[in-house]
């Protein structure tokens, strides 16, 4: 670990620079945590949720095992820096709350170091059978890809277990519409692909259905139901129309039982904790 | 001295009209002469760049200024005086103040690019910052020359026509300044031969038009009590108004207003009351010493009653009303100061009490309707108020978008606060939500139409609360606010509203919530942007998309409009650009 942090270090001189602690300096100091948890509240919870205990956008940060950072270095520059390719904004840049100065964003790290659940959560389901169904009598790589393999249409799901809850999760499965188009605010939603179900017809009057990948104000891009992507210019269109009623089926127990969808649930845990 | 001086040195310039009076004219060059003699009197840009190139472009400087008198000769020229701001709207080729007009309007009489022809809009140049973080500026245009400021206090000359850059100074901020909000800022102020900065690290500062080297550098505040300045100055006869950031930070509030040929400060108004002064009560305790109520959007000014109208925001912590229990005055109010002494001659609260952030720090619209005299603002609570500007009476207060926290009116007409809107500890959803039915982003009132046009957020939030200390330049919120995940995603819509009767006439709806202010014209047009980058030019009437350009960055940034050499452009910045827009 501590020639992982040296190498980080070593590698990222500016970082060096900013950081210039491998460990919290306030590592353990209780009011250091009480003042960590007032940033939190304003520059994290919007997306981690109250507690750190993950909201639909942001991790879980209460798991000990977390995807980006291991040690408070890591945590340092993540949270200073930000994660490029995610939602994740560099300290200042995500239009809610202040720039956090280093002492305040040690004081964040002492806070979520403070409610860090320590024993390692053993997911309950058995992952290999969970892998099994993903692939198999669930149906789900029809549309999800985890690790390279698998469909197109729905979200990627390699890292979601890494990131999102076990309830956030499960609620997918079971309610599949009711975190659809759980918008990204404006700062952080570069890429803004949020599954709505979309319907159109071209000025020759074909029907296309399938989710929107991106949109604007005048275009819109489309993944149709076999995959295939469709770029238009809405006034162009005969009809478009959106729907936050998910292409995803909702997987009731009669269609996934508790069990099965534990050991699903275990499988993506199992591959977002790589 | 903190900062150091940045200029550029300008290898890339080429003399603007080098190759527009060629070889063909030397019989004119004793009258050049003359003309350049004279125009160095009043504004002589040639002789800076005579400094500066070598013997050979010499020649083609002269030319250069000969060009540029003939050019100006049918405009106003020379330097900004306060004389061309109170009637700014006879030079429609400039714009002079962050709003376009002392009246807080940004409408442009200009009319060359119009409903007829807008569809055939297309960039004719693109400046760049280089910079990260949000681009907030409106440009001023001043004969042929753009000013404005980027992120992290950069400040820049353009020439306006093709966007190559004159001068660019960088601020050297110190590394702990507090922003709450971004490292921005959204514009200058002019006069003379100076344009004018309010800093992150709370420095006012004048830059020689000619070169951008700094002529004085005035302290306001500490920055490190939390205080910073982002909005563009307002300059009033040989003042320079500013108000100040850091509701966030619990400092407590001001307006000032400095010398322009000194930055000696003549006077400051607390927005927050001290001990003995009318006011003060509405504070619990000491709550007053860390009250907010900034003041950070440029306000606007009364050349008649030489009155300025200048709004506050919220009362600090933001989303906590324990421990400072009353009205909290001056927080989200607009106040009537006399511009010479900063007296305080009458105030308007909007949210009395505030605990959702709802700042009114959005530019109030000084409006005549036949022989009423008025002054409107569409506030972040939602409602869109009007009252009478000689008295600050409220007249009429409408809402223009979604709105939980009020079903009732006091006997004044001002929407009171229902019981299901206050914060809690787990969490109560509000909307509007933390971010307002609007922001800072401006608002234009077209007086070809009588209409009002505002960006509106569709977006609720979850408000909770929860105590929290007050440490000196730590952030102060006392709470914190999320999205409420049950409602519809957020949108946004550009509204026009009729402001005799204060209902929403039609809208332009987009996608998401955008920070981009609006722009109306003479040509029939209102100009905004969106998150997804479009700029947009609406038909002013009916709300019609006439035209659209993507330009790859979102817009968080009000538009404005100029001409040169005859021609008009539209500029904003998106993204980390800044674009003119023009007819081919």
């Amino acid at each position: 670990m501590l020639v992982r942090v040296v190498s980080l270090v070593l590698l990222l001189g500016l970082t060096t620079v900013l950081v210039g602690e491998d460990q919290n300096p306030l590592g353990g100091d209780p009011k250091a945590a009480k003042l960590g948890e007032f940033q939190f509240r304003i520059n994290c919870a919007f997306c981690h949720g109250l507690g750190a205990r993950g909201g639909g956008r942001g991790p879980d940060l209460t798991r000990a095992h977390k995807r980006y950072t291991h040690s408070d270095a890591e945590m340092f520059r993540v949270i200073s820096d930000g994660i490029a390719g995610t939602a994740m904004p560099a300290n200042g840049t995500n239009g809610q709350g202040v720039g956090m100065t280093e002492a305040e964003i040690w004081q964040l790290i002492s806070y979520i170091r403070s409610v860090e659940v320590k024993t390692s959560a053993q997911p309950a389901g058995n992952a290999v059978h969970g892998k099994e169904l993903f692939y198999g009598d669930a149906n789900c790589s029809s549309c999800h890809m985890v690790e390279g393999k698998g469909g197109r249409l729905g979200p990627e799901l390699t890292a979601v277990g890494g990131s999102r809850t076990v309830e956030s999760i499960v609620d997918s499965v079971r309610n599949s519409s009711r975190r659809l188009a759980w918008g990204l605010t404006e700062a952080t939603k570069e890429f803004p692909q949020e599954y709505e179900t979309v319907t159109v017809v071209t000025a020759d009057g074909r029907e296309i259905k399938g989710v929107a990948l991106n949109e604007d104000d005048f275009s819109v891009q489309i993944m149709d139901m076999s995959e295939g992507i469709h770029l238009f210019e809405k006034n162009k269109l005969r009809s478009f129309s959106k729907s936050r009623v998910s292409l995803m089926p909702s997987y009731d127990a009669t269609l996934l039982s508790d069990q099965d969808l534990q050991d699903i649930v275990a499988y993506l845990l199992s591959v977002g904790a790589k | 001295m903190r900062e150091a001086d940045l200029i550029v040195p300008r290898p890339f310039f080429r003399p603007a009209g080098a190759c527009r009076f060629p070889v063909a004219y030397p019989r004119l060059a004793p009258w050049a002469a003359f003309l350049r003699r004279f125009a160095a009197v009043v504004s002589d840009f040639s002789s800076v760049f005579r400094r500066q190139i070598s013997r050979d472009t010499d020649w083609y400087i002269k030319r250069s200024s000969f060009a540029a008198m003939i050019l100006l000769a049918s405009t106003a020229h020379g330097q900004v005086t306060f004389n061309r701001l109170v009637n700014s709207s006879k030079e429609p080729q400039n714009w002079l103040t962050y709003s376009g007009d002392y009246a807080g309007h940004r409408f442009s009489s200009l009319d060359q690019i119009n409903a007829s022809n807008a569809h055939a809009l297309v960039a004719k140049w693109v400046y760049q910052t280089a910079a990260t973080g949000k681009f907030e500026t409106t440009p001023l245009v001043v004969d042929g020359v753009l000013y404005a400021t980027g992120q992290d206090n950069r400040a820049f000359a353009l020439d306006a026509r093709t966007g190559r850059p004159i001068w660019l100074y960088q601020r050297q901020l110190p590394s702990d300044i507090r922003p709450c909000c971004g490292r921005v800022n959204r514009g200058l102020a002019i006069l003379g031969d100076k344009v004018f900065l309010a800093t992150l690290d709370a420095h006012i500062i004048a830059l020689d038009t000619k070169t951008g080297n700094v002529i004085w550098d005035a302290v306001a505040v500490d920055y490190q009590q939390g205080y910073t300045f982002t909005l563009a100055p307002l300059v009033v006869k040989n003042l320079v108004i500013v108000g100040v950031s850091g509701g966030e930070y619990g400092v407590r509030g001001f307006i000032d207003a400095y010398e322009a040929d000194t930055g000696k400060r003549v006077w400051r108004f607390y927005t927050v009351p001290g001990p003995g002064e009318a006011g003060h009560g509405t504070w619990e305790g000491d709550s007053w010493k860390v009250g907010g109520a900034p003041a950070w959007i440029t306000g606007v000014y009364d050349p008649v009653s030489n009155q300025l109208f200048w709004p506050t925001g919220n009362p600090a912590p933001s989303n906590r009303g324990e421990g400072r229990a009353g009205d909290n005055l001056y927080s989200n109010a607009l106040l009537a100061l006399d511009a010479d002494s900063g007296k305080l001659n009458w105030y308007f609260q909007f949210t009395k009490h505030d605990e959702h952030d709802w700042d009114a720090t959005q530019v109030p619209v000084m409006i005549d309707i036949g022989d009423k005299h008025l002054i409107a603002q569409a506030n972040r609570n939602g409602f869109f108020y009007v009252l009478d500007r000689a008295t600050g009476k409220l007249l009429s207060a409408n809402p223009y978008g979604k709105i939980t926290w009020s079903d009732s009116k006091d006997a004044e007409g001002r929407p009171v606060p229902n019981s299901q809107s206050a914060p809690t500890a787990e969490g109560r959803q509000v909307c509007p939500g933390a971010l307002g039915t609007t922001n800072w982003m401006s608002p234009s009132f077209s007086s070809s139409t009588g209409m009002f046009y505002v960006s509106a957020r569709e977006e609720c939030d979850i408000f909770s609360t929860a105590p929290q200390p007050y440490e000196m330049g730590h952030a102060y919120y006392g709470s914190a606010y999320f999205p409420a995940d049950g409602s519809e995603p957020y949108w946004g819509a550009l509204r026009a509203i009729d402001p005799a009767s204060g209902q929403v006439k039609w809208e332009f709806r987009h996608l998401s919530p955008s920070w981009s202010g609006a722009l109306s014209t003479a040509g029939g047009l209102v100009f905004t942007g969106d998150a997804e980058g479009n700029f947009i030019a609406l038909d002013a009437a009916s709300g019609k998309a006439l035209w659209h350009f993507q330009m790859g960055g979102a817009v968080y940034a009000s538009p404005m409009a100029f001409a040169v050499d005859g021609k008009e452009y539209v500029a904003i910045a998106a993204g980390s650009s800044l674009y003119a827009f023009g007819l081919p």
